[in-house]
């Protein structure tokens, strides 16, 4: 690591307050992101996996402060952008932009496609009334819709089309960092390539990093260079894409890649079948979380240890957890080695 | 093929239609298939291809008054289930057919408790005592592994998890022991490892009891996995069919092809460019002749043509024979 990363995380947290009462006392707190830290490199793509409920959305809204964290720091280049306020924050959300799950949701019905792609030009006060027709005929010509599109309205167009138009608008101000928040998961296989391709490409005309948020693993396979796997509001294991796949340390992590169903009727892979499911993020578990569903025997062992990542092997980081780890596995982080 | 088992369902050039703004709209255009006694039979496409309109009909779901049978037959045990009366339909249907749909949300009542929509089932079809009934009840919670299924009865769909709901559904679906169980995307809205839970359980299930499945998805993966057959749809129009390992080992249509090459799997090169189907699929309504899949192709022969006929290139293995979609 020589150059410093674009985006740098740090012991995350996100809780949301839970209130009860007459008075509305704090009672008790949803822990989302529950200390999580992280770096993304420019041009970089780090995809973020998990079940539903693990805290990846979240997460993700967090890094390009659409939420505002309960404490950690957040590092946008040289920039703390933990604590700044809104008015602060907007010069710099030229760099990092979102693509959400469902276009539909995400874009105005009632303004054309041409507004809502040159609203961001607006907002920052950029270019002449021409230029800006210019600049949105070039971006939906570079995603790959006719210049026709433009004076029509979104609900006219199909899911990806919609996709398509989500991420002329996040292109727009030729961002560093685009969070995309499952953004194939709504749409037909056929055209999930469609928009994957999309996305690689504009990555590499643009040297665009993305934090890709998804709980389809084979997508996230394809697109990403490094992978971290998030359970119950922490990272359990993060390594690059190959590494994941091929030499998978967690237990959580066998277990979400034994669940894929393989599109290959002759290929038999063993199957881990996990019982119970995501426990909850309001009262989790004292000790290992993935120990505790797993009704693990170490698990008792696990509650008072420091469940931190740790490096396993060079860029391989897994959670020190007796409950997840082998043997063999445990033994060399609890003595501090590395394989190599 | 003295050691195949007999077909518990045929459905034999099914058209099912809709009446719509822009006039009738077939979904479902002369769709064949036969589901074996215990296998598993897959219908898999995207969205609006017509799988879930060809599993409403068997069961005669069908939105009402648009929706309408115009033609075929639905063979199920010897009875002809389009044209069986409501009534027969209805001990049918929850009876020896059971259906799973995609929403557990959907098929259960938020207001009542989860102990008396299981109930209700056996109450209805098998006219015992509401004391049994409940019991057996209990039991069928049991069967779905569901923990602590006593406790479970007194609970609110909305105390359960995806999945826990999943299960109620499934408990309902076979309550009364049906040979045939339909499944329209059981799985869909659930996580991965919920998913292969649901899926292991149903397998479990059907070896158990000895019974038949349709599985609809739009996922090859769980087709792969789960199905004895498959039938590949595109807009309304069976394009393929043929035993699993045989479709993806030798998929002869353009379209299954298509939708096989474009997924990412775990064995793609990372950051590769995946093939791509171009377009959308079509808008029923456009297309009344011709091969569809042409027309998604931007081939100018499509809306020159009759409607491509299916051959029977290898024994089970069925291809709509479209020159352009399909040359042998």
């Amino acid at each position: 690591m020589t150059a410093p990363p674009l985006l740098s995380v740090s012991q995350l947290r996100v809780h949301f307050p839970l209130r009860g009462g007459v008075l509305r006392h704090q009672t008790g707190a949803v822990r989302a992101v529950d200390g999580v830290s992280l770096d993304i490199a420019a041009g970089e793509t780090l995809g973020l996996v998990g079940e539903s409920g693990c805290g990846k959305s979240t997460l993700g809204k967090a890094v390009v402060r659409l939420l505002k964290p309960t404490s950690g720091s957040i590092h946008f280049g040289a920039t703390d952008i933990t604590q700044s306020s809104q008015r602060a924050l907007r010069p710099l959300r030229r760099d990092f932009q979102m693509i959400f799950q469902d276009p539909a949701e995400s874009l105005d019905p009632r303004m054309s496609v041409r507004a809502i792609i040159e609203e961001p030009f607006i907002i920052h006060g950029l270019g002449s009334r021409a230029q800006r027709v210019t600049w949105v005929d070039a971006l939906l010509d570079r995603v790959g819709l006719p210049s026709s599109a433009a004076e029509r309205y979104a609900f006219e167009f199909s899911g990806g089309q919609r996709q398509r138009i989500g991420i002329a608008r996040a292109l727009a101000l030729k961002p560093k960092l685009i969070v995309c928040d499952e953004p194939v998961s709504a749409l037909d296989v056929s055209i999930q390539s469609q928009i994957l391709n999309l996305l690689v490409e504009l990555q590499q005309d643009f040297g665009l990093s993305y934090l890709f948020i998804a709980h389809d693993l084979s997508v996230v396979k394809h697109v990403s260079d490094r992978v971290a796997v998030m359970y119950l509001g922490k990272i359990v294991e993060l390594a690059t894409a190959e590494t994941i796949y091929r030499d998978p340390r967690h237990a959580y992590t066998k277990a979400l890649l034994a669940a894929i169903p393989s599109p290959d009727p002759r290929s038999k892979r063993p199957k881990i079948l996990l019982e119970g499911d995501v426990p909850s993020p309001i009262d989790p578990p004292a000790g290992s979380a993935f120990g505790h569903r797993m009704n693990h025997p170490l698990y008792q062992e696990s509650v008072g240890l420091d469940l931190a990542l740790r490096e396993i092997a060079p860029g391989h980081w897994v959670a020190a957890d007796p409950c997840c780890l082998t043997a063999e596995d445990w033994e060399m982080l609890r003595t501090g080695q590395r394989s190599d | 093929m003295s050691g195949a088992p007999p077909n518990i369902l045929e459905v034999d050039k099914l058209i099912t239609s809709f009446e719509t703004d822009r006039g009738l709209i077939r979904a479902v255009d002369q769709v064949s298939f036969a589901v074996p006694e215990g296998k598993t039979l897959g219908i898999v496409g995207e969205s609006g291809c017509g799988k879930s309109v060809t599993a409403m009909s068997i069961v005669r779901l069908l939105p009402q008054p648009s929706g309408k049978i115009l033609g075929g037959r639905v063979m199920f045990k010897g009875r002809d289930l389009v044209h069986a009366s409501d009534a027969e339909i209805r001990r049918i249907r929850g009876g020896e057919i059971g259906v799973i749909f995609q929403e557990p949300m959907a098929a259960l009542n938020p207001v009542h408790r989860i102990g008396r929509q299981v109930a209700e089932v056996f109450r209805l079809h098998k006219k015992i005592s509401q004391r049994d009934a409940w019991d057996a009840a209990t039991e069928m919670l049991h069967l779905v592994r569901i923990p602590a299924p006593e406790k479970r009865m007194l609970d609110y769909p909305h105390h359960l998890s995806g999945g826990m709901r999943q299960r109620i559904v499934i408990a309902l679906a076979l309550a009364c022991r049906p040979s045939l169980v339909i499944a329209d995307e059981p799985t869909t809205a659930l996580d991965v490892t919920v998913q292969a839970q649901i899926l292991d359980l149903m397998a479990r299930l059907q070896s158990e009891m000895n019974m038949s499945m349709i599985l609809i998805t739009h996922d090859l993966g769980v087709i792969a996995e789960t199905c004895d057959e498959v039938v590949v749809m595109y807009a309304g129009r069976v394009v393929e069919r043929a035993a699993a390992e045989e479709l993806f080992a030798h998929p002869l249509h353009a379209y299954t092809r298509g939708l096989l090459n474009s997924i990412a799997t775990l064995e793609t090169p990372s950051k590769s460019i995946l093939n791509t189907i171009p377009g959308m699929v079509a808008s029923l309504a456009d297309h009344t002749h011709g091969c569809r899949f042409c027309q998604r192709m931007g081939r100018a022969s499509a809306d020159s043509r009759q409607r491509p006929g299916y051959a029977e290139v290898s024994p089970g293995h069925w291809v709509e024979t479209c020159p352009e979609c399909y040359q042998p």
